[in-house]
């Protein structure tokens, strides 16, 4: 198999692959006048192909990819459940992929009806009382999430300068808060990889803004001192911000909420289906009470005459994040799903991304080494204790199960485990192939012991084997230039 | 429609596995009081069947086939069949970010050669491998120059009032909370462009942010602003809304944007009601490790063969946490792809082809709409967009609206000063007669009453 | 692991070595196994005021990210032009040739916090363990 060379590395001048419109206005016409100089496109460097020539190659490339619609990926915190194809199909009905997002109500309302809808789908599962679906993606929901909780306490009268952020939160949060202005305190997590509100409660005071917390937290586990932590934070006057990006493990069995959240945001493109798209786009709604509702991003659907429309009618709006109203294709997807399974299947989808989750953890014991051995939700936390001493690391093995055909689960996070490995098969996989995948694993640890340097030097079976990522950051080379060696041949 | 593949008895031996006797079992653990103890409020689940028949009948409340000349930053271009049927393979589709190279060589690869693609277009060094759309990869990149500018205290940012109003109000909000920062407006002239003579200068200019074209669809001469940036030692940032003005026009990059932004919804994505879209980012090479967003690089395996992974990760959020360039967790990978697969298709030639198009027809607009009693507001050059105004336009529009045309988009919302103006939008998704029917569906509606 | 006897060492794991008012500063052994191949470095410009325990510089590896700390006060009086171009000296000489500046310090030396090579070594036992 030889590699697959760069589109601009195949191009033949003259070459053609799209067949235009024609030009149907009287010869007569003229351009803008324009001064030379600013009419000279820089599209010579760009590549000249046939329409096979373009078909065979992204054809090519997609075979070399890993994707959930060809295997297994274990990934912990990133629920990779089926994206069900029902789901594109909606979102390329004319009817939602044809029209400008620009034009009056009237024209829109099928679109301005499913945002209402959605929002009121994803309020129920939060149980909380408005939300924007603005946001493009988890990270904006956050950013979106921290601005909403300032513009509230200016408007009390004083920003407050601190956020509470526990150790073991992805490293979004408190980027997010350091976007927006806040110093970040990081809250301590226990032995028993929860956050105490003993913790806590220290270092709240009329100085914090808020906490954000994650719930299930990052080794998969619920919180059990959330709902007195968000009572303490609340009780000086600070609000609370749940990260959703673990919702898979808890919809229809316990709701953010209802155990103090003030805001959260939920991400479409894992609980609710949308797919990653090898790494986006997705969407990340924003769902908060109604203390936070005055501060939503615009435009906001309304009701109005006739049906809904959108409005920018909110004085104290954070104001606008986007050009737009939404990634509007991924607000059709989730919706489409979340029809799909009703409220009945909704509840159904996280009982069973936790019966997995645990399923895993009960047959890879004594093959890895759980870091908190209790009942886990949808995902749960190994460490790299079952390998220690033979000079195999997590990312020997991360790397080994590639040779399997899995993808390697998330490694290296949270922070707070040693050598961490993250595993959530979310609800869509079957029993065999958890078995399957427990199989491998034990191949793998018991080759670390008697065979530590096969996996050192793994993958073996992919296309490529180990990348030197030193050199990728040493001397990056972020594009093709013309006269650039290499025609991709390999050796 | 249900996805989960259990039987009864996968439950019962997965359940026996673990020595419990119901799924219920498995959340005992969580506290009484911090559990929903009822089932959710959301109406059941449907067959696929229903399912489609539910979802087509609210797509059907939407009047897609209206006959629009609205632009304004989502545009409807000629896309070839093969887009899609590439882009939505679903080894593309479905695919994770890719932190394992050895097994997403196609996603990095695709990438790599977007970011190429970018780069060429915006005629800059370098850049990254998407943003979320064209506005918040403005905000990003008004963030980076005030990062830039920290040093030496660089806090004034200068927005040309021709830009997209959302543009503007992206930037307003992502710079709301930062300490010091003061946002200032460039008026325009009778020509559209920038006017920056009778603007009034406030503080150390961090950077100027000015549309090529612009929202008025204006070609501005970036050049003047960029002397003018340079003089002050500020940056100068470019926003491109309608990619295929790129098609015609000099790259901004060529003309001295430090950065450069684009939304390319218009090359190879659905208007789809404003997104997904894809963002794209281009700037000097010198400004690398200031650059917000995934970048791909280029390296070698260790058997030699060239290979592509993530890079440069240390300025991204799950490294540098609370020291980060951004938040920024994604690109828009799918829509990245998609614009590429586009491009390749069209060509330079191509490109420029379908540009020369979109320019003529807007030009065979305006001379038809001037027939009909409207005239442009502005004198600069313009793309696929000019502004038009005459005497009761916005009655006329809402008159048009009526008849099942959107004859452009009523400015006065934004503008008070052009409320009897219209923005018009002329492309190749317009044939001659479509532009006819406006024209004469202009003059009946001046012709009637009410 | 090398931590030569002749220099002094600080909790952020930069080493010091003083002539006179000049204190060369680098990383120590220590801090480039942690953080990999290093990939990318930032260092201050000469003539810049530094303060003691601020930061004057960054390295970069390709999985982590650090502050570089100035273990005493004064003013940047050289930087090693070399090192940007090669980071990984950081990694391969990190006592020699990956020294990264020489600061003149401002008024008398306070080395109250500044270790010996075996109080390091021991700093580095008790806190990092195994």
């Amino acid at each position: 198999m030889t590699d697959e060379r760069l589109i601009f590395e195949g191009s033949a001048p003259g070459r053609r692959g799209a067949s235009l419109p024609g030009d149907d206005v009287p010869p007569e016409i003229t351009l803008s006048d324009l001064e030379p100089e600013l009419c000279r496109p820089g599209t010579e460097m760009l590549p000249e192909l046939s329409e096979l020539d373009v078909v065979r190659h992204y054809t090519r490339l997609s075979q070399w990819n890993f994707s959930i619609a060809t295997n297994f990926y274990p990934l912990g915190s990133c629920t990779m459940k089926y994206n069900p194809i029902v789901n594109e199909w909606a979102a390329r009905l004319p009817g939602f992929a044809g029209i400008h997002p620009m034009w009056p109500a009237p024209l829109v309302q099928g679109a301005l009806a499913l945002c209402v809808e959605l929002e009121a789908m994803l309020a129920e599962v939060s149980g909380m009382d408005a939300v924007t679906l603005t946001p493009a993606a988890g990270a904006q929901g956050e950013f979106v999430g921290i601005k909403m909780i300032r513009a509230h306490h200016v408007r009390a009268g004083r920003a407050r300068r601190k956020v509470l952020i526990p150790a073991s939160a992805h490293g979004t949060n408190p980027a997010t808060s350091a976007l927006c202005g806040y110093d970040v305190v990081e809250i301590p997590v226990g032995s028993d990889g929860l956050v105490h509100l003993g913790d806590v409660a220290p270092q709240v005071d009329d100085d914090v803004a808020a906490i954000m917390i994650t719930n299930p937290n990052t080794l998969g586990l619920f919180e059990p001192e959330i709902g007195a932590i968000a009572k303490a934070v609340h009780e000086k006057g600070g609000l609370v911000y749940i990260d959703g990006a673990n919702m898979n493990a808890l919809c229809g069995i316990s709701r953010p909420g209802d155990i103090g959240a003030d805001v959260l945001h939920i991400n479409l493109h894992k609980t609710f289906s949308t797919p990653h798209g090898g790494g986006g786009p997705g969407a990340g709604p924003v769902c908060v009470k109604k203390i936070l509702e005055p501060y939503l991003p615009v435009p906001r659907v309304h009701r109005a005459e006739g049906g809904f429309e959108l409005s920018e009618d909110q004085p104290h709006s954070i104001g606008r994040v986007r050009t737009f109203q939404g990634n509007f294709g991924m607000l059709v997807r989730a919706f489409t799903y979340m029809s799909a399974l009703g409220g009945d299947g909704i509840t159904r989808m996280s009982e069973r991304a936790v019966l997995n989750a645990n399923y895993l953890r009960e047959r890879l014991r004594g093959t890895l080494a759980i870091a908190q051995d209790q009942p886990c939700l949808h995902e749960c936390v190994f460490t790299d204790q079952a390998f220690a001493g033979t000079g195999v690391k997590t990312l020997d093995i991360a790397k080994r199960l590639l040779d399997f055909g899995f993808h390697s689960p998330t490694i290296y996070f949270p922070l707070v485990v040693a050598g961490a490995l993250m595993i959530e098969p979310t609800e869509t996989e079957s029993r065999e192939t958890l078995d399957a995948f427990v199989a491998v694993m034990q191949t793998i640890v018991a080759e670390a012991a008697s065979d530590p340097e096969r996996l050192t030097g793994a993958p073996y079976r992919t296309r490529v084997r180990r990348l030197d990522e030193t050199r990728a950051a040493r001397k990056p080379v972020l594009r093709w230039r013309p006269g650039t060696g290499t025609d991709g041949e390999s050796d | 429609m249900d996805f989960t593949p259990h039987t009864e008895a996968d439950l019962a031996e997965m359940l026996a596995a673990m020595g419990l006797s119901r799924t219920a079992d498995l959340f005992e653990h969580i506290p009484a009081d911090l559990r929903l103890n009822r089932p959710l409020d959301i109406a059941p689940g449907l067959c696929e069947p229903d399912l489609r028949a539910r979802v087509a009948a609210i797509a059907s409340r939407n009047r897609a086939e209206t006959l629009s000349f609205v632009g304004a930053g989502a545009y409807q271009h000629f896309v070839p069949a093969a887009v899609d049927a590439l882009a939505s393979r679903s080894e593309f589709a479905t695919a994770y970010t890719p932190y394992q190279p050895e097994v997403s060589q196609g996603t990095l690869q695709a990438i790599f050669e977007f970011q190429t693609v970018s780069a060429i277009l915006l005629g800059t060094e370098i850049a990254n491998a998407s943003m979320y759309d064209g506005a918040s990869a403005a905000a990003e990149a008004v963030l980076m120059a005030l990062r830039l500018g920290a040093r030496e205290e660089r806090r004034t940012v200068y927005l040309a009032r021709s830009l997209h109003p959302a543009v503007r109000q992206t930037i307003a909000t992502y710079a709301s909370d930062l300490e010091g920062v003061v946002l200032r407006e460039i008026p325009f002239g009778a020509d559209g462009r920038l006017d920056l003579v009778s603007l009034q200068e406030e503080g150390i200019p961090a950077c100027i942010v000015a549309g090529h074209p612009n929202f008025f669809g204006v070609v501005e001469d970036l050049r003047v602003a960029s002397s003018w940036a340079r003089a002050r030692g500020a940056l100068l940032v470019s926003v491109t809304l309608e990619p295929l003005a790129l098609g015609w026009l000099t790259p901004p990059g060529a003309l001295g944007a430090d950065i450069a932004v684009a939304e390319g919804q218009g090359l190879g994505l659905p208007v789809a009601w404003g997104g997904p879209g894809v963002g794209l980012f281009g700037t000097r090479e010198k400004f690398l490790r200031a650059m917000p967003g995934r970048l791909v690089g280029e390296t070698v395996d260790m058997e030699g063969r060239r290979a592509f992974c993530l890079t440069l990760s240390t300025r991204e959020q799950h490294i540098r946490r609370e020291k980060a360039t951004s938040n920024i967790c994604t690109n828009h990978s799918l829509c990245a792809l998609a614009f590429t697969i586009c491009v390749s298709l069209l060509g330079p030639r191509g490109l420029q082809d379908l540009a020369r198009i979109n320019a003529r027809k807007l030009r065979y607009a305006v001379g038809k709409m001037r027939e009909s009693g409207l005239s442009e507001v502005f004198s600069g050059p313009t793309f696929n967009e000019s502004v038009l105004r005459g005497p009761g336009a916005a009655e006329r529009w809402e008159k048009l609206l009526r008849r099942g045309i959107v004859a452009g988009l009523p400015l006065g919302r934004w503008y008070p000063e052009l409320g009897d103006a219209i923005l018009l939008c002329a492309t190749d998704a317009h044939r001659r007669t479509d532009v006819d029917r406006l024209a004469s569906e202009w003059s009946a509606a001046n012709a009637g009453r009410a | 692991m090398e931590f030569p006897e002749e220099l002094k060492y600080t909790r952020d794991h930069e080493w010091v070595s003083i002539e006179g008012d000049v204190a060369t500063v680098g990383i120590t052994d220590h801090a480039q196994h942690e953080l990999g191949d290093v990939v990318f470095v930032e260092l201050p410009a000469v003539g810049d005021k530094v303060e003691k325990a601020e930061a004057f510089g960054v390295v970069e590896s390709t999985k982590a990210v650090s502050d570089v700390f100035a273990p005493i006060g004064g003013e940047v009086a050289e930087v090693n032009d070399g090192l940007p171009d090669s980071p990984e000296l950081l990694n391969e000489d990190p006592y020699g040739d990956g020294w990264m500046v020489k600061i003149k310090l401002a008024g008398a030396l306070d080395g109250a916090d500044l270790m010996t090579a075996s109080e390091y070594r021991a700093y580095l036992e008790e806190s990092v363990g195994s």
